[in-house]
């Protein structure tokens, strides 16, 4: 469904993207992971249309992106800072991203579900970082759609939210949609995650699913598996990261 | 009260001849059909009545004292064939006609009405149109030109002349008229003692009013609007000017009153509004202006050449897009206790008088004296810049040209 | 893109910023009018603010703005609209909000005064019509400048530089030209000196309003007889809308290539 040939983006002299092939047809949670700096983020905002590839193509549903703005219809984001305009309140912004996109939208489930609420009226200066990362939750699965990008889901999410969520990604997984997931806390990718794209300097260096991970690895959580696909690359971040 | 019944006395004694004259009548179907007739015939100080009627005459020569009036406005035309009334006697009178057609020529001023060498005329109440001169006084004395209306339809300064003329005469009065459309619309030349007084003077081609080497004369309560300049003033002496307007004098190099080589002459409570410039001086001195108004005028006063000793005191500058001009760098001249509009100082002990110096003069103006194109920048930021930091450190404009005592409030008198 | 208009519009409108501005305006009139009671004093007065804070507000509010919606502005380019409706969009909806804010808080005031009623209007209406002019050009301006530039303070910097340079440098350069070719004529210099720069432009426009001209002299004339003419008037409209237009034009051909 989502497919990307030889994709690359440099900004000024950094090469984030270095001849990316990527091809997601799994449906489920494909988890984008990689350690800090290796183009998770531009590759996502790659996909979205929001930076520009210097080479290579993306195709959604054998579309080409770049021809047409429309195929993002179909696709929810969910931004990685849940930053909103301060003047507006929470049922503002909801029902003006209901206008702007025209579809049916199942807002009420999710604030219900979510326990928006009471935060309905409230403007959004005066809203905490969880809360503003529930109605960005709200915003991202408002609209039903076959593709669902997730930038940091679980970011200043209490525990309880946080359950919500996994509660909710796997609802939407039992429709057969696709998700794509970046995250740090590896323990929530492993809990909803079925695949797990590796990227490392702007390639990708695995693409299959978390059990094929751990065999690879010949590591039982993913965490370590992870790092030890960074040592098998003799990574300087590794390096870092343990010193 | 001595002089008062000499003053009656001295009426009497006028009077006295005319007790005695004869009253002629004539119309279009009397006897005496025309005026040129009627003055023939008439001996001195009669009185020739002219019925309502046209009466096409031209060079009515009048030698001996007369009071020709008109009744319910007879009409006189000169068919453009040059001068109409020439009067070259003391006390004649004319009055209620309506002088038409004088003839135009490029050699000879004619006139509607000339005085030539003659003592205690009157001219008033007459209606003068499509005229050359108007009325024309020289080597005139003790006159009196009143309550004329004079409506020319002047184009070109050059052939068109002007409303109301005084060459070599003193001792006249002119009060009361209207000049419109005309060279200049009153105009004296090595005349003095003259008064002008309550007249209107408005849509003419050059001047309003015009004094050339005239001196002691006086004009008060005058209106001068929309002429090509409102009044000039030049080599005179003993000039009092007083409750005049000068208005929307409007125009690239005009004025409400221009002064030139003028000394010792007083200007007060004059209004001048809207004119390109309120007052244009070159070299006067000794002259005081005190209790006028400026408002709304381009420059309200422009200084130029050697100007010493005058005094500018009382005045009101308000809403001018300049002050005060000033070229060169000395001033010998005094200004205190103006009123400027655009005067930010406070007054902190409360008397009136502003703590802080004023400087009416802007870089900025100083600017456009030297490159006249500049002024498209007028009103700019930069050139705001400019004049404020000129404001505090002054560089281009005379250190000693300031008002010591603005006021804080509006001059009343 | 009439929606992010709409929302760009009334997020300002109500924002304090644009009540401030408002207010500022409805003030100022008020007290030019109703305590000093001269109107044409009071138009000049206005014409300075509109040649120096209008072109200020809209360059600072229109960076301001770019750069603290940076979230939001992400938010809508993940939802299927164009890119350059987006920023028209709200590009629009600045401009319009403070177009506003002076239309409506020098309009009050001067309706209250019966400004309607005095031949005063046409001089009122130019007035506007720049400062609206005015507001729109340096907004785009901004947009230009903000969507060049990711670091703030960069951004900023240059549109308070651009600010400088258009209000006040450029006439310092013009008058210095004058000064140095002051034996040539100058007259067609400086009037295509002054149509170049929308502020020395609206600037002139309201002084010939104002009958000022005859104090300019001859190259006043000049001016008067270039600007009362339809077809100058139809030249300096073009020439503030490609002001407007060119930015405009520039500001989403930029905002095509940019990552965000």
């Amino acid at each position: 469904m989502v497919n990307i040939q030889n994709l690359n983006k440099a900004f000024g002299r950094n090469q984030v993207l270095d001849n990316l092939s990527l091809e997601i047809d799994q449906k489920g949670v494909t988890a984008i992971l990689g350690p800090n700096g290796s183009g998770k983020t531009t590759l996502i905002k790659s996909i979205l249309g929001m930076v520009i590839p210097d080479k290579g193509a993306i195709t959604i549903n054998g579309k080409d992106i770049k021809k047409d703005v429309l195929y993002r219809e179909n696709l929810d984001y969910l931004p990685q800072i849940a930053d909103f305009p301060d003047n507006l309140k929470v049922k503002e912004l909801i029902k003006m991203i209901k206008d702007l996109r025209n579809k049916p939208a199942r807002d009420e489930t999710l604030i219900r579900f979510f326990g928006l609420g009471p935060f309905l009226d409230k403007k959004f200066n005066t809203l905490s970082g969880g809360t503003r990362q529930k109605v960005n939750l709200v915003l991202a699965f408002m609209f039903d759609s076959p593709l669902i990008i997730l930038d940091e889901p679980s970011s200043g999410l209490d525990p309880v939210s946080l359950i919500r969520l996994k509660e909710w990604i796997n609802r939407e997984k039992a429709q057969g949609k696709i998700i794509l997931v970046t995250s740090h806390i590896m323990s929530f990718v492993e809990e909803i995650a079925e695949n797990i794209a590796f990227l490392l300097d702007g390639k990708i260096y695995f693409n299959g699913s978390l059990s094929e991970l751990k065999i690879k690895t010949g590591r039982e959580d993913l965490e370590h598996a992870i790092a030890a696909l960074l040592l098998e690359n003799d990574h300087p971040a590794l390096v870092y990261h343990e010193s | 009260m001595v002089l008062r019944y000499l003053h009656i006395a001295c009426v009497f004694l006028c009077c006295v001849p005319v007790l005695f004259a004869q009253k002629t009548e004539i119309c279009n179907t009397c006897k005496v059909s025309t005026i040129t007739q009627a003055v023939e015939m008439a001996k001195p100080f009669d009185t020739i009545q002219v019925k309502a009627g046209t009466y096409k005459e031209h060079n009515i020569s009048i030698t001996k004292p007369l009071s020709i009036i008109g009744e319910g406005m007879p009409v006189i035309d000169g068919e453009n064939k040059g001068e109409i009334i020439t009067i070259r006697s003391d006390s004649v009178t004319i009055s209620g006609f309506t002088i038409v057609n004088v003839g135009t020529s490029y050699t000879t001023d004619y006139a509607a009405i000339r005085v030539v060498k003659s003592r205690n005329f009157t001219i008033r109440d007459n209606i003068l149109e499509r005229l050359f001169f108007g009325i024309y006084l020289e080597k005139a004395r003790q006159g009196k030109v009143l309550n004329n209306t004079i409506k020319g339809n002047a184009v070109n300064e050059y052939n068109s002349g002007n409303g109301i003329q005084l060459w070599y005469s003193d001792h006249v009065e002119v009060t009361g008229n209207t000049v419109q459309n005309v060279r200049d619309g009153i105009y004296l030349e090595f005349s003095d003692h003259i008064d002008i007084k309550n007249n209107k003077s408005i849509d003419n081609l050059r001047y309003g009013l015009h004094f050339m080497f005239s001196n002691h004369n006086t004009y008060t309560s005058n209106l001068f609007e929309n002429n090509g300049a409102g009044v000039a003033v030049m080599f005179s002496k003993f000039i009092i000017m007083q409750d005049n307007i000068f208005r929307k004098n409007w125009g690239p190099s005009s004025y409400g009153l221009l002064l030139k080589e003028i000394t010792d002459s007083k200007l007060t409570r004059n209004t001048f509004e809207n004119n390109t410039q309120g007052v244009h001086a070159e070299g006067i001195s000794r002259m005081t202006f005190t209790e006028n108004d400026f408002a709304n005028n381009g420059y309200a006063i422009k200084i130029q050449g050697a100007c010493y000793s005058n005094t500018f005191s009382r005045n009101n500058f308000l809403y001018n897009a300049f002050d005060l001009s000033y070229s060169g760098r000395m001033n010998e001249n005094n200004f205190d206790y103006n009123y400027w509009s655009d005067y930010y100082g406070y007054d902190l002990n409360r008397d009136g008088i502003g703590d802080v110096p004023y400087r009416p003069v802007k870089l900025f103006s100083h600017m456009t004296d030297q490159i006249p194109e500049a002024i498209v920048l007028l009103r700019s930021t930069f050139t705001g810049l400019m004049d404020f930091s000129e404001k505090i450190t002054p560089v281009f404009t005379p250190p000693g040209l300031m008002d010591n005592s603005p006021k804080i409030k509006k001059n009343k008198w | 893109m009439l929606k992010i208009i709409r929302y760009s519009f009334f997020d300002l409108a109500r924002s304090r910023w644009s009540y401030a501005y408002f207010l500022f305006y409805l003030l100022l009139g008020t007290v030019l009018l109703f305590l000093n009671n001269n109107l044409s004093g009071a138009i000049i007065t206005l014409m300075n603010v509109n040649i120096i804070l209008v072109p200020l507000i809209a360059t600072v509010f229109g960076v301001m703005y770019h750069y603290n919606s940076r979230e939001f502005t992400n938010l809508l380019l993940a939802q299927p609209l164009k890119r350059s409706a987006i920023f028209t969009g709200q590009y629009f909806g600045i401009a319009g909000s403070l177009s506003l804010s002076l239309v409506l808080g020098l309009g009050i005031p001067f309706a209250a005064y019966g400004l309607f009623r005095s031949a005063m209007i046409w001089n009122f209406a130019v007035l506007l019509i720049t400062g609206v002019a005015l507001t729109f050009i340096f907004t785009s301006l901004a947009f230009n400048i903000a969507l060049s530039n990711e670091n703030r303070i960069k951004g900023f910097g240059y549109a308070i530089l651009l600010w400088l340079l258009l209000a006040v440098v450029y006439d310092g350069i013009f008058l210095l030209l004058l000064a140095g070719f002051q034996e040539y004529p100058l007259e067609k210099f400086s009037l295509v000196a002054t149509v170049f720069n929308p502020v020395d432009l609206s600037r002139i426009l309201i002084l010939l309003k104002l009958d000022i001209s005859a104090l300019m002299g001859y190259t006043g004339a000049v001016f008067k007889q270039f600007f009362g003419t339809s077809a100058g008037g139809i030249f300096s409209s073009l020439m503030l809308s490609l002001w407007i237009l060119l930015p405009l034009w520039r500001m989403r051909r930029i905002a095509k290539k940019k990552d965000f």
